[in-house]
């Protein structure tokens, strides 16, 4: 940790004097990698952390962006996706951000980039040993619908009391006849802890079992960070007699031809027609090139 | 039946309690039996409540032993437990009914879930046979199982406290607490409430501590009765004993102050 250097290093790149490589103090930088360490230690645990002010509001990824911030490298390559998209307002503003900020290459291909930034989304290309995913998390704490007070919710932790957690799968079912949950669907990490996989579809929740890439969750309002080491095991919660399953759609992109995405509904004209084009604006652009339909 | 039965189920011994510099429990001792009903009676702030408390791991006792014999782990002292031994040692070997329902449930969920709750706390992960058991057990207390999906708010006060029942009763404990299970309800829910109780104790060879300061609902759930004043027990005995032939003062005017029993 040689602060001083780094400093000039940073503000030579960047062009941004007056501020330290990748805009977070290095003393800031370094209680955040040591609740990360901690949070890797002990996969899917909730470590707090002295969260800073960012510059942009909560819910907009503070959590995301100060991990971002504590673990980037000037050899890294960054990439930003916000539910899935490059080119949307907050993943272009956090990109550009980092590129300011740290001097780093940017990419928006997935299997180029050593760090990649993510809202809502985990990228349909699988990832790679190496590479690192962070996620912005709003709400880290999976028991937090059937539990508001926090020294209640730590305790459940502690205890493993995760009975009560089924309830939810129940009610779904006992409603409408199977589970509805679509996003944000609670994980056992390791066997041990239960972990809120922060709002990404369901469909994205089997990518997180045994994944080679390391995987950072920064939740910036409520101060917390949890990790899953590269291939650690996630399971996503579920009843014998009804397994967990990920949706299945008839519909495919209209731009690349791709079934196996997630894909975002759009409408298209006054009359209410809609289309279905792939959130994975990457994994789009690269069937595409490489000869997709059309 | 067995050896078992030979043993007490819970042995309380020299339990004492203050919160800060009120004494509310002094030197408490009682001996429960499996398949005995023992009712406490007492007026307000007598200390019974918090006896229950004590017993049910709510609140840690001063000073005493609370030993219970557990299924699986022989006979283990419960205010020496920390809580996540409490929960590995007794399981479901304890059930506790609020006064209040709405203490013991959870309103915004179905009935079938707050029924599932406690088989799901214990490890059972099959949606069809927690349906299957809790539709049963809202049979057992007399809800109609067509109602398994309605939260308990729109039940009524007794079909609340029905409910709390069965979710206390699904697990098969071995003693169950109850403070006060009739309090609040008008007095043709009470009695067919305590109808049903005393079905229930007696198909599964429930032991229960019952607390209550209605002498009528004592006379007819408690074989044995103990009487409590500034938080001492001051008279026990039979059920009947005590109270046809009350030997203490207070006692006396609180079987007298009854109009009829």
């Amino acid at each position: 940790m040689n602060a001083p250097t780094t400093k000039t290093a940073a503000s030579a790149a960047s062009g941004t004097n007056g501020y330290n490589f990748a805009y977070l103090d290095e003393q800031s930088k370094r209680m955040i990698r040591r609740a990360i360490l901690k949070a890797v230690a002990i996969p899917g645990y909730q470590v707090p952390f002295a969260g800073r002010e960012m510059p942009l509001p909560y819910g907009w990824g503070t959590g995301g962006i100060q991990v971002t911030a504590s673990i980037i490298g000037r050899d890294d390559v960054l990439k930003v996706i916000d539910q899935g998209a490059d080119d949307t307002t907050n993943a272009v503003s956090i990109r550009k951000f980092f590129a300011r900020t740290a001097g780093v290459r940017t990419t928006t291909r997935t299997a180029e980039a050593s760090l990649i930034q993510t809202r809502h989304r985990i990228p349909e290309t699988p990832l790679q040993a190496g590479q690192v995913i962070v996620f912005q998390v709003p709400i880290p704490e999976p028991l937090r619908w059937l539990e508001p007070r926090e020294t209640a919710t730590r305790r459940m932790h502690a205890l493993g009391d995760y009975g009560p957690m089924y309830l939810k799968l129940y009610e779904d079912i006992a409603r409408f006849g199977r589970v509805t949950t679509a996003y944000d669907f609670p994980t056992m990490v390791n066997g041990r802890y239960l972990m809120s996989p922060s709002p990404i579809p369901r469909l994205d929740n089997p990518k997180l079992d045994r994944s080679p890439a390391l995987q950072l969750f920064g939740a910036g309002r409520e101060k917390r960070i949890y990790a899953i080491p590269p291939h650690t095991t996630v399971k996503s919660l579920d009843f014998e007699d009804h397994p967990f399953t990920t949706e299945r759609w008839s519909h495919i992109c209209a731009r690349c031809g791709a079934g196996d995405s997630y894909l975002d509904e759009l409408v298209i004209d006054d009359r209410g027609t809609r289309s279905y084009v792939c959130s994975d604006t990457d994994y789009c652009d690269s069937r595409l090139s490489a000869g997709g339909r059309r | 039946m067995n050896l078992d039965q030979h043993q007490p189920l819970l042995e309380v011994r020299d339990l004492a309690k203050s919160f800060g510099d009120r004494r509310v429990l002094s030197d408490i001792g009682l001996t429960l039996w499996p398949g005995e009903v023992l009712a406490i009676v007492g007026e307000s702030g007598s200390g019974k409540t918090t006896l229950l408390r004590c017993i049910g791991g709510q609140v840690a006792p001063d000073a005493g032993e609370v030993g219970f014999r557990s299924r699986n782990h022989g006979t283990v002292n419960l205010a020496d437990l920390s809580e996540s031994q409490r929960r590995r040692v007794i399981g479901s070997d304890l059930g506790y009914v609020h006064q209040n329902p709405r203490d013991g449930l959870r309103l915004d969920l179905s009935a079938g879930a707050n029924i599932g709750e406690p088989l799901l706390q214990a490890g059972l992960r099959h949606y069809g046979r927690i349906r299957e058991i809790a539709s049963d057990w809202l049979a057992k207390v007399e809800i109609d199982p067509h109602r398994i999906d309605e939260p308990p708010a729109r039940f009524s006060g007794g079909m609340q406290q029905r409910l709390q029942i069965a979710r206390n009763l699904v697990t098969g404990p071995r003693l169950v607490l109850m403070d006060e299970p009739t309090g609040g309800l008008d007095v043709s829910v009470q009695a067919r409430l305590l109808d049903l109780l005393r079905r229930l104790v007696a198909d599964l060879d429930l032991a229960v501590i019952l607390v209550t300061h209605d002498l009528g609902v004592a006379r007819l759930l408690a074989d044995r009765l103990m009487v409590m004043q500034a938080g001492r027990i001051i008279e026990s005995g039979l059920t009947d004993q005590v109270l046809d032939d009350p030997h203490q003062p207070y006692t006396q005017l609180l079987v007298s102050s009854v109009l009829q029993l």
